[in-house]
Formats: structure tokens, sequence, C-alpha cells
């Protein structure tokens, strides 16, 4: 088991009761990077967050620097949106670092809107995250008070408004362009790409950056200590640290920054500092690496490292973070269940496969819970899927076929719709058995 | 490498098409269209809810996924969100095209409650269609489908079927993109989304009709025809909608010979598919129970109209005509009326007018419009170029109120386009919101201001308000907008409390400032423009001739011409309140409703010696007629009708006559048999051939032209003779859909209907909806050729000005009336779901105009002008400026009419209370 030494980065200040202030933070180095971005040219900044190869850390896992880079050029002006929507079942690492660290997440959106050239910046913060909003509030009245943010940032001549925004409770809003509509006032509902995606026409059809809350947590770091010493953390592919929202059938649920690639997810799971092992002692059943649209994996994959590579070979992908355990206890046709009426519920109802098919797959599983189920549903269960996510599903390590690579192909808009299939698929895939005792006996060996 | 990738760039724009591989043939396409646009035009129907090609896509359905290679390999892509591409291959026959579709059909089907049956869409539905041809035959659903409180009223005219909808966004894209009247919305989320309206807010938009035809399925439906027809048994012609002068391409269907229903078709240069409610369903005027069907006939010193036979009837008008025009000579007789036919009955009134009654005193016009030589002499504008124009200038009443769907064009040009509009006007319109500039005036000073716009030699001062209201710097920015570039103005009457004679003096500083402005008349009556074409105004022959340059011209084949120049309707109504009219024709006219003095009209009707109404209605003026002809209305007769464009195009019968009345221009050819004379014709066709070698500006407008696909669009009068503007052959959509088969080509597009959405081999169920061939026998008549001694078509040329503006009274406030969409008009009134839309006469007063009087929204306030006084509601409304007041014209019981007087420059109005003075507190702006 290898606990890797590396210094957290982002989780340093979460012990710390006042990194809530801007004295706190103030006391602790803060917006220090943000002088010396200042005295950069923005393309220098640039420069230092392409060669920090910094993963997205919404759910696609894009480079930051990278997409920076696709901004058209000449173009103004440009808007920078950060995603704070995190409400992925499982996903809860965002939040703190709202609630406990707000004025590292404004002084890494200030360095990147200087570095692309940003007009105005927009924080989408969940509805439900009341502690998040508030103190997102007050860090920000505090940084524009004492000249962080606002007119002439610390005598620059370079100016930036950040405007906060609150959600109205829907998942979907998340998405990036379903969180551009919702901030133009208009029903939170995802824009098809292409023809645009937000790089190009975003915000208000203009060039728009969306970041996620620890992606941009990461740049002070990366200014201050460059960003070559970002990419030598970790491995060569999958660089730097990384939040991950451990939970389920653990000893020690938790937020836990670990190092990317060289870690794996027996050691988030037994490691000491990290799961501390299962709960009880019991067997893992199946795991979810990648937040609640993540299809499943299972205990021989468990030693797979914290790298989207390796994990997205094996059928499913790091998405948000999140890692969800089941032991053996677990009943695979109720969590896959309780996963697919999450997702049936939060269709935002725009296309049609989504909208219909995943309440339609609700129906069929808490029929078949309820002890209606007919053998030919599971059929049925998995063309419905195969309307709203087509082809071959990805679970190919264990099968041996090719890898189907995500994000899987869809008839739907957006990946939410393919997402309800992915917990139908992953469980009748490994557990069909246990359906079947649901549809003969009418019950569950799981009590 | 960098000079290839330059010299391949170059090549791209050079080339006007892309080749795109159609399921293994190449296609050609233009850049930037949709896969799902050209494949259609290419043969591949792609099935689709949520497209529509007026409206931006959405790609919301999913319908029209299919697989698409753009060189990354085949991938499910929505057709109606893909550009083409050259080297693209799209494959909508694959397996797995064809799996994405089914599903997605299946979707569309488990909540669906299939109550076809019962359902207006039942036999025209997509969705029926698509499932009866692809879809499974026994649903895999076996859970409980979804609920939802079954048709709610959206809107007086609209019912919404929420378990009906497959929410595609199209009713919803419609009310916000093209109507801009965003009042219907998705509700709720997922699987529980709806449309619905927003709380106490109906879907009160003048065109919530046009949700219901392009609804994909029976889930919105009009009030006028829920219940009413099947669609197996409606049939169709192709027509024009009469009830405003946009006139605007439909099918009109009936069922057991009763009109059901009126269908918007697509035509680039009017109506794109759109029209209003008014004109989508006052058909059910045509089958109202209150229908003329016989001939009355007042016998002398009798109180009461009594049913007569038409010989007797024709015998009595025949004799009042012939002792007016003995006893008092022909100029005694005038003609009102006459623009709410088809050119042809405009034409024979015309022609018995200025023949066999001997008289040139007639007018279509009811001395509310503009004069008719302005109409016919101004250089024209067409809707397209008024759309294109860098500046469109309104001058005129709210085009919102009186032609709708050029509503529809303009704001279209505005939002989506970037068209510039400049306004003039005494009050807010419903164009305001989407002009650039918008200057308000007093009543009868519009030529003042148009002059400080236009006129470099009258510099404004500072401190001067041209016009009396707008500000020096608001007029120096409006000017510069109006000499950006081409112009195009909307010519009309802004109120009809005040003469013509303004904005006639305006239009003439505007052509001398700038001679390149081209006009587009904002006329409401169905085919004025027609009429006055057709000569039905004095001075004014057939052709848009002059009676004294036509004159040898006509006089080779009509009889014998008037000599002198009659009188226009208010003249008319003046002789005859004082006795002078011997003979009064009333051709589906009605003075006291439409003239803008009642107490005038009121002693015309009283002065006139014999009076004849030819009316499909008893109106309140035919009522006191000697003798009354049943006329048979729209959708009963065919022929043709022109728009103010000067766009001709064809209307054709669909029902029969209620009784025994007859077109206009059958009773005017009865009239002269019976007058001892003949009109020379016994068929709409033969009118026509008879216009088309007669009138100059309808030269070579052939009823074969008018039949062809060209004629489809209609073909705009007056440059039928400009060989550029018709030599070219048939644009290419109209030749893939000719003639009255285009009605039913475009008509399918825009519904869904059935065969296009379905297989090859299975039977058009539309096939019983087809369009009937007016006239098998197709359009004879070919070009005349140009004939010696032809005279020129008149260009109007600015007379003198009326002189300054009229002298402000400080203590009274200026009257300005204009039309609303809703009002007592005759069809209106007839049809029961519209009449309760028309708003009622209320007085709009500026808030600070209110306020002194003690009053706010709601008091009654007495109007007392020097012809009358009228009790009304005041309504603060800070869009009526100070010093004016604004009221709807000719709604239901007392109103403007009864307080112009059309002899004066504007109407003065002073206001009182008679209600206790209400608090005025926070009541200012309740408009
Ligand atoms: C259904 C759905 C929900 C999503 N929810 C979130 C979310 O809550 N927070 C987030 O940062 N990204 C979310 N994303 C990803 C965003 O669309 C986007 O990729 C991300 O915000 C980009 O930021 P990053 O590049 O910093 O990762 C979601 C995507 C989908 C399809
Ligand atoms: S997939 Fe679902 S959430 Fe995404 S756009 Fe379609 S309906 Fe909305
Ligand atoms: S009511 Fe009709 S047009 Fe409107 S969203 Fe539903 S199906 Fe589409
Ligand atoms: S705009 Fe005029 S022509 Fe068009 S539908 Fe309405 S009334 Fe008829
Ligand atoms: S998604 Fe293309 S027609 Fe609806």
């Amino acid at each position: 088991m290898a606990v890797s030494d590396a210094a957290p980065i982002i989780s340093t200040r979460f012990d710390q009761t006042d990194a809530h202030t801007l004295d706190g933070y103030l006391r602790t180095g803060g917006y220090a990077a943000l002088r010396k971005a200042l005295a950069m040219t923005p393309d220098q900044v640039l420069e230092e967050v392409k060669a920090a190869n910094l993963a997205g850390r919404g759910g696609a896992g894009f480079p930051a620097g990278a997409k920076w880079g696709f901004l058209p050029e000449d173009v103004f002006p440009r808007y920078f949106v950060v995603n704070g929507d995190e409400s992925e079942p499982g996903t809860c690492k965002d939040r703190p670092l709202m609630e406990r660290d707000p004025h590292q997440l404004i002084e890494g959106l200030l360095i990147s809107c200087y570095a692309v050239g940003a007009a105005q910046a927009f924080i989408y913060v969940r509805g439900e995250m009341a502690l998040a909003q508030e103190r997102l509030a007050i860090a920000l009245n505090g940084a524009y008070a004492a000249g962080y943010v606002g007119k002439d940032i610390l005598g620059s001549g370079w100016s930036l408004d950040v405007v906060l925004h609150w959600g109205a409770g829907a998942y979907i809003v998340g998405e990036e362009t379903a969180l551009i509509e919702s901030l133009e006032g208009q029903r939170g509902m995802p824009r098809l790409k292409p023809p645009y995606f937000p790089a190009a026409k975003g915000l208000y059809m203009q060039p728009t950056v969306v970041n996620n809350v620890e992606t941009l947590s990461y740049i002070p770091w990366v200014l201050q200590h460059g960003g070559e010493a970002y990419a030598a953390i970790g491995t060569e592919k999958a660089t730097g640290l990384r939040l991950f929202a451990l939970s389920g059938h653990v000893r020690r649920p938790g937020v836990y920054e670990v190092e990317m690639g060289t870690t794996t997810f027996r050691d988030l799971v037994e490691a000491p500092v990290y799961g501390g092992g299962m709960r009880h002692g019991n067997a893992l059943k199946a795991f979810i690496p990648g937040g609640a649209s993540a299809p499943w994996l299972y205990p021989e994959q468990l030693d797979l490292g914290l790298d989207a590579g390796p994990v997205g070979a094996a059928g499913s992908m790091l998405g948000s973070g999140a890692v969800v355990i089941m032991d053996e206890t677990t009943c695979a046709v109720r969590a896959a269940w309780r996963l697919v009426r999450f997702f049936a519920h939060e269709s935002c109802g725009k296309c049609t496969p989504c909208r219909e098919g995943g309440a339609w797959l609700e129906k069929i599983m808490r029929r078949i819970l309820d002890g209606y189920g007919r053998e030919e549903d599971l059929d049925l269960l998995l063309d419905v899927g195969d309307n709203i996510s087509p082809g071959p599903f990805p679970h190919p390590a264990s099968d041996g076929e090719d890898a189907v690579p995500f994000p899987f192909k869809q008839t739907t808009i957006c990946p939410l719709g393919p997402s309800t299939v992915s917990p139908v698929y992953s469980s009748i895939w490994r557990f069909r058995d246990e359906y079947l005792v649901h549809i003969k006996e009418g019950g569950c060996h799981h009590g | 490498m960098a000079e290839a990738d330059q010299k391949e760039k170059e090549e791209e724009k050079e080339k006007t098409t892309v080749t795109v591989t159609l399921d293994g043939q190449d296609i050609e396409a233009e850049p930037g269209e949709l896969v799902i646009a050209a494949a259609e035009r290419h043969g591949t129907y792609i099935p689709r809810f949520c497209y529509h090609p007026r409206m931006r896509e959405v790609g919301m359905c999913r319908m029209c996924i299919v697989e698409i290679d753009s060189g990354r390999g085949p991938a499910l892509q929505p057709a109606c969100m893909a550009p083409v591409a050259d080297g693209m291959k799209v494959d909508t026959e694959s397996a797995r095209t064809k799996k994405a579709q089914d599903g997605v059909l299946e979707f569309l089907l488990i909540n669906h409650p299939l109550d076809c049956p019962v359902c207006d869409k039942g036999g025209e539905c997509p969705l029926q269609d698509q499932t009866l041809a692809f879809g499974p035959g026994e649903s895999r659903f076996v859970e409980e489908k979804r609920h939802f409180e079954k048709p709610i009223p959206i809107s007086d005219l609209v019912y919404l079927d929420r378990e009906r909808c497959v929410l595609c966004d199209r009713c919803t894209r419609f009310a916000d993109e093209v109507a801009g009247d965003p009042l219907i919305s998705f509700i709720d989320r997922g699987n529980h989304t709806q449309v619905n309206t927003f709380p106490d807010d109906p879907f009160a938009s003048y065109f919530s009709g046009n949700t219901v035809q392009i609804c994909p399925v029976g889930a919105l439906l009009a009030r006028p025809y829920r219940f009413r027809a099947r669609p197996w048994d409606l049939d169709q012609v192709e027509s024009t909608c009469t009830a405003c002068s946009v006139g605007c391409r439909i099918a009109v269907q009936s069922s057991s010979n009763r009109l059901v229903r009126k269908l918007g078709v697509d035509v680039d240069p009017v109506n794109w598919g759109w029209l209003c409610d008014k004109g989508r369903f006052d058909f059910e005027a045509v089958g109202s129970d209150d229908r003329l069907g016989a001939p009355l006939v007042r016998a002398p010193g009798a109180e009461d109209l009594a049913e007569a036979s038409w010989s007797q009837a024709l015998a009595a008008a025949a004799e009042g005509i012939t002792r007016a025009r003995i006893r008092r000579g022909p100029e005694s007789i005038a003609v009102l009326g006459g623009a709410r036919g088809t050119n042809e009955d405009a034409y024979a009134w015309s022609k018995l007018a200025r023949t066999l009654l001997g008289t040139d005193s007639v007018d279509a016009q009811m001395g509310d419009g503009l004069p008719a030589e302005a109409v016919v002499g101004l250089p024209r504008a067409t809707i397209d170029a008024a759309c294109a124009a860098d500046t469109i200038l309104l001058l005129g009443p709210d085009v919102k109120e009186e032609l709708p769907v050029l509503y529809l064009r303009l704001r279209e040009a505005v939002v989506e386009r970037g068209a510039t509009l400049v306004e003039l006007s005494p009050v807010e319109t419903g164009m305001t919101r989407y002009a650039e500039a918008s200057l308000r005036y007093r009543p009868g000073e519009v030529t003042e201001l148009v002059r400080a716009l236009v006129d470099e030699s009258a510099a404004v001062g500072d401190s001067e308000r041209p016009g009396g209201l707008a500000p020096a710097s608001a007029v120096r920015e409006a000017a510069a907008l109006l000499r950006r570039g081409s112009l195009v103005c909307l010519l009309g009457r802004p109120s009809l409390a005040e003469p013509a004679q303004p904005v006639v003096d305006a239009a003439g500083v505007l052509l001398d400032a700038l001679p390149e402005t081209t006009f587009l008349p904002v006329l409401r009556r169905g085919n004025v423009a027609g009429a006055l074409d057709m000569g039905l105004a004095p001075g004014l022959l057939p052709g848009r001739i002059g009676l004294d340059q036509g004159r040898p011209w006509l006089a080779r084949e009509w009889e014998a011409l008037p000599g002198g120049r009659g009188l226009d309707a208010q003249g008319i109504i003046t002789a005859a309140a004082e006795g002078r009219v011997g003979c009064l024709v009333l051709v589906g006219a009605d003075p006291l409703a439409d003239f803008p003095d009642r107490e005038l009209a009121r002693r015309a009707l009283a002065g006139a010696g014999f009076v004849l109404a030819v009316d499909c209605f008893l109106t309140d003026s035919s009522r006191r007629a000697d003798v009354v002809l049943p006329a048979a209305a729209f959708g009963e007769k065919s022929g043709t009708t022109t728009n103010i464009e000067g766009r001709v195009s064809r209307l054709h019968q669909k029902v029969t006559a209620p009784g025994t009345a007859r077109a206009d221009w059958m009773i005017a050819a009865e009239l002269a048999f019976h007058l001892g004379g003949d009109l020379g014709f016994d068929s709409v066709d033969t009118i026509w051939d008879e216009i088309e070698r007669l009138a100059p500006s309808h030269q070579g407008l052939t009823r074969a032209r008018l039949a062809s696909p060209e004629g489809f669009d209609g073909i705009v009068a007056g440059t039928v003779h400009d060989a550029e503007t018709h030599g070219g052959p048939p644009s290419m959509a109209q030749t893939d859909s000719p003639g009255i088969q285009g009605a039913l080509a475009h008509t399918k597009v825009d519904t869904l209907a059935s065969s296009a959405m379905g297989t090859a081999d299975k039977p058009d169920p539309s096939s019983g909806l087809a369009m009937q061939p007016p006239d098998p026998s197709g359009g004879g008549g070919g070009g005349t050729g140009t004939v010696a001694g032809r005279p020129a078509v008149l260009r109007w040329t600015p007379g003198p000005s009326a002189g300054g503006p009229p002298p402000l009274d400080r203590y009274s406030l200026r009257l300005v009336t204009s039309r609303r969409l809703y009002d007592d008009g005759t069809f209106v009134h007839h049809s029961p779901s519209l009449a309760p839309l028309a708003p009622g006469a209320r007085l709009g007063v500026n808030p600070a105009d209110l306020a002194p009087l003690g009053v706010g929204t709601g008091a009654r306030v007495q109007v007392t002008s020097g012809r009358g006084r009228v009790v009304l509601e005041a309504v603060a409304d800070p869009g009526v400026p100070q010093g004016s007041v604004a009221l709807a014209w000719n709604q239901p019981g007392p109103g403007a009419a009864d307080l112009i007087d059309v002899t004066l420059a504007v109407t003065e109005v002073r206001l009182e209370t008679l209600s206790v003075p209400a608090p005025t507190s926070g009541r200012g702006s309740d408009a």
C-alpha cells in the first residue's frame, strides 16, 4: 500500500478555522499568487497553466490550459464562469473548497481571468449550499473592499467584476451549457454541442470558459510554484493531486486530497489515512469510481491507479472524483434503482430519450423491486438503455473486448441520459442473478 | 503548406455548393444548409417533430437522428442541427439510424394517450402516421401513463391537451421568436415537463392559431375547429385571406359544405405560412345564421324590408337607379364600397358605374384611407423590399393591429436581421418597441415633422419641437437614419380623427427630398388595393390610369364614360346629407360603421334618394336601404385579390353561398341586364381576361400565369411589363411543387402531414385532402401583347400642401383614433369566437392629463367635441403624449365616429369627470 508523501495543496486550510476570512487567508499566504501573476503577462500566466497539465475536475477531465487556448483570438468580451453546482450523488469536494477556503477560489479565478482576458466572471453556486453561498459572498465583498477584485486591482490597471449566482435546485445546470442558459435567465437546459462550444459561443453567445471550482482552486499554487512543479507530482499522464470524495461502506468516508496516478483505488479504500478499510471488514461488491454517472467497477479492478487512462480502458471514468464503495450487503438492484431514480428525476426534459426513457427505466426497476418483475424486463431494460445510449456498453476489461471509450454514444443532447443507463447496465451485467431473485421470489436476499 | 491552405480556402469560398453523399447518392447542397433540408430537397424525408424551417432549430425531439460521417466515422446526429459539409456521408437507412429513430418514436408513444378517435389531429397526425408506418405492433410499456387534466384553455381561442404534447417546443418557440409574445413556456422538469401559460396570464396573442397549425400532434386545439371535422372529410382549395390586405396565402378547408378551417401556406414573399387569428378564424362569419340568403325590398311607403325574389329585387333596384338617373342626372348616382370583394367584383362594379350608371362618383374607401391617386401612383415597394431596406419608415396606423402578418415580417426583419425602423406616430404602437427611433407628433402636424426630418434647408433649432412634440436632438438622430441608404415608407392613416391630407403632404415632402423612396400602403380592407386598381375611385380607371387620360383607350370597349371627375367618399356622403344624391349604392359598405364622421353618415343615409345595398349581412347601413341584394362571401366565390404590394393572387370557391346569395360581379352583371345593357362577361375568367386586356398595370398578368407555379406566390401587378421581373424561369422551389399541388406540398411540410412522414407503400391518407383543381380547364387566355394606344400608369406627384399646422387650443386635447385587430367590423362581429375579443372603446389619456381631473384608470369621463358627446372609461396611458387622447376605432357602442367632424383638420375634445373622483395614488400608470 502506497500512501504518497506529496503534500496537499488545496486542502491545507480545511482545518484552519478562520481560513474563510480575508485575514485568515492573507495570514497563510493568500493573494500572493495574484500579485505574482499581475507582474507577468497574461500569456506567461497561460503558459504556466498549460505546463501544469491541470486536468479539469468537473467531470470531463479536459486540461484547463488547453481549454483556455480554444478561445477564438480577438473576440471580446469573453466571460469566465465558475461551475460550483456540484450535485452528483457522492460528489462533495467543491463544497468544502467554497465553504472553507473561498478566497483560494476567488484568487484562482482572478488569475485565470487575467490569463484569458475575461471581462467579467460569474460564480454559479448550487442552490442548496447556503453556507458556501454566504462564505463566498462575504469573501467576495472583503476582496472587493481590499482591492483584490473590482477596478484597478492592486494598482495594476487591470479590472474585473465577479458576479455571484445561486442555482435553483437542478442537477442538470452543472452541465456547462445548461449552466450558461440558467445564468442568462433561461430554463436550465443544455445546448446542443456542436454547433457551438462555450469557448466559441457561450454566455450571451460570447467566448466563455467554464471551469470547475476545484480546477480553479489549484491555480494559485500553480502560479506560486510553477506549472512544471505541479506536473512533476503524480505520473506523467496523471499529474498532480486531486480531491476524492470517498463514500459508502468504508470505515472513514471523507474528502481526501491524493496524488494522482501513483495512488490506487485499493489505497483509497484501505489506507488508514484514507478509507481505513471496509466497514465491519465486509467484502467489497462493487464500486463507482467517478460519480453516479460512471459505470461500476468490481473487486478485481481495485488495483487500478487513479488515472483517467486505465480507468477509461476499464470502461469507466474518474468523472467528478466521487468514489462510492458498496459492500456485500448491498442489493445491486436497489442500489441501481436509487441511481436511476436520481437521474430520471433530474432529467431536464429537453430531449425525448432521456425525458421518456429515463422515467421508463425507473418505472421498470421500481416494479421489479416491488415484486412484479418479469424475466423479459431485463432485455427490455437493456434495449431501452440501448435506445438512449446505443452500442456496446463499456464493460470490456473483464470481457476481453476492446475498450469502448467514454463518453458513450448517445441519442440524447447531453450525457445525463446515458448516465441513467450506466447503473442499469452495470448491475444487470454483473448481478443478473440478483434481478432474477427479485423477479422469481418477489423479494431480495439482502434484506 | 500554408500556401496550399490558403488556396484551399479560396476555392472553398468560390464554391457555391457542397457535395454530400446521401444514402449512397451524391447530392448538391447549399453551404450552411441543414442536412434535413438538403435531404428533403432531394426527395428524402427525414422524420421530425421539432424542426420547423421558419424557426430556430433546437434539436430536441431527436426524431431526425441519422448516422452522419464527417470524416471521423459514422455517428448519430440530429439532421436538423447538422449543417452540410463537403464529403459528408449521411445514412438515413442504416440499421443504427432506424433503431435510434424507432426508439425515439417508442419513447414518444409510451406516455401518449392514443385517443386518436376523439382527437382533431387524428388522420393528419405525424405521430399517428409514423407509428402506423414504423411503430411496433404492441406496446412494451406496461406502466401507467402520465396524466394531466384534459384540455385546458390557454387563451380564448386555443386549448391545450398536455397528455398529447410531445414537447417539441414549436408552439413555445413560435410565441417567443416569431410572434414576440412569450406567453407560453415549458414548466416543471424532466418527465413532468409541460407547456403552459404563466399563472393568470393567458396566451393572448394575435397569432395564437399558428401554434395549432404547427403543433405536430393534437395537443393544441383551436376552439373554432375543435370537433368540427375529421381530416378525411375535409376538402381544401388554395386561396388567399382577405380579412386584411396583407393577402396571406392559405388553404381553405370545408366539411359538409361549411368552412371549418383556414391554414397558412408558406410562400416566401408574403406570409411564410403564418396567419393572424382574425384571418384564421373569421370564417365563422361565413357560416353565420345571420347571413342574408334572399333579396330584401322595402315596398313603397312600408316600414320594413321584406323578402323578395331576385327578379323583383333587381327590377326595384333598376327602377330606383333609372328614376334617379332620369330625374336628377347620372352624376346624382354614387357607389360606395367594393374593397371587400374580388378584383373581378370590383371591375364589374367599376364598369357598371362608369357605363350604365354613368357616374364617376365611386369610392372603395370610406374616407378612412388615402387618396387613391397616391395609393396607385406612388412608387410601390414589396414586403420583401421593405424588410430588406436600410431603413423602414413607419408613417401610418399600428401595423400590428391592422396588418398583423406584415407586423410579423417587419418584426423578423428587425429582430433577426437588424433592420432599422423609424416610427412617426401620434401615440405609442405595437411597433414602437422595435423602432430605433420613434417620434411622437401632435395630431395634424405630421407634415412639419417630416419636413424637419428630410428637408435639409429647414434647419431645426435646438429648442424647436417639429410636429409639436419631438425634441430637436431626437429629430436629428432620426433624420440621419433616414439618409443611411435605401428607404421604404409604410404609408397610411395614423389616425382617423384627422384628414388624410397631412399624411399625403408628408409623403410629398419625403419624395421631394429623397426621390428614391418607395412606399407600401398601410390600408386594411381586404381588397382595397385591388379595388383601386380596378378604378373604384373618382377619376381613376382600371389599370392605374386617370379618367381623362384613359378615356380614349377604354372608350373603345366601354360604351360611354362619365364626363368629369366624380366625388370621393367624403364628397358623396356630404352630398347625400345635403340631399344631392338621387341614388346611393353600397357595395359591402357600411358608412355608419366605417366613415369617420357618423353624424354626417347618418344624415347621408337619410338624405339619399334611393339606397341600394349589396351585402352579406344586414348592417346598420344596409338596414336603411330600399333594396338589399345578398352577396356571396369569402370562400363562396372564385376570382383574384390584390394585396398592399399590388400582388395579385387567386381565391377559390369552397362552399356554396347561403340561399340565393351571389357574387358581387354577378349582381352587377344582372343589374346591367335590368338596366337594359350588358357588361359583356359571364364568368370570372372572362372578366379577368378583360382586365388583363384593358388595365395597363395588369397587362401580361394572364390567367395562365396566375395558375402557374409563379402565380402560387401571387404576382405583383404593375411590374409585369418589366421583362426582368418575369422573364426568368420560375424558381426551383416552385417548379418542385407546381400550382395547386404546391399548396398541398407546402402545407404538408408545414403541418408535417401524413404522407411525407409515412412510407412510400402506405396509401397517402391526405389524398382525400387534395386541393381540388378549381378550374380544370386551366388558365386560358394568353398574353395579348402590346396594344397601341395603351396609356401609361399614373405616377403620383405631390400637390400643393394643405398649409401649416392647425392652431393649438391649449384647453382641449387632440383625439387620435385607429383600428384594433378585433373591432365591431361585420366579420368579427359575426364570428362568435372573435367578437368577444374586441377590447371596447376606452379612452387612453396621459397620466399627467388625467391627474388634474382627480381621477385615474377606470373612471368614467364625458368626452365632448364640436360634433358630439360620448361617455367612456378612461385609462391612464403613458404611451399617449400629453395633449392627446387615444381611442380604439369602431368598437361596439358609441365612440370616436361620434366625435369626429371630417371638415376639421383635427378633432379637439374636452374631458369632464362623471364619477366621484377616485384616489389617484398609485393608479397613474395603470395602463
Ligand atoms: C449532467 C452533467 C452534470 C455536470 N455537473 C457538473 C457539476 O456539478 N460541476 C462541474 O464542475 N461540472 C459538471 N459537469 C461538467 C461540466 O459540463 C463541465 O465539463 C465542467 O464544469 C468544466 O470544468 P472543468 O474543465 O474545470 O472540469 C457536468 C456535466 C454533465 C454532463
Ligand atoms: S439528456 Fe436529459 S438532461 Fe440532457 S438535455 Fe436531454 S433531457 Fe436534458
Ligand atoms: S403543444 Fe404541440 S407544439 Fe407545443 S410543445 Fe407540445 S407538441 Fe409541440
Ligand atoms: S394578416 Fe391579414 S391576410 Fe394575413 S391572416 Fe391576418 S387578416 Fe388574413
Ligand atoms: S431533433 Fe431534429 S427534428 Fe427534432
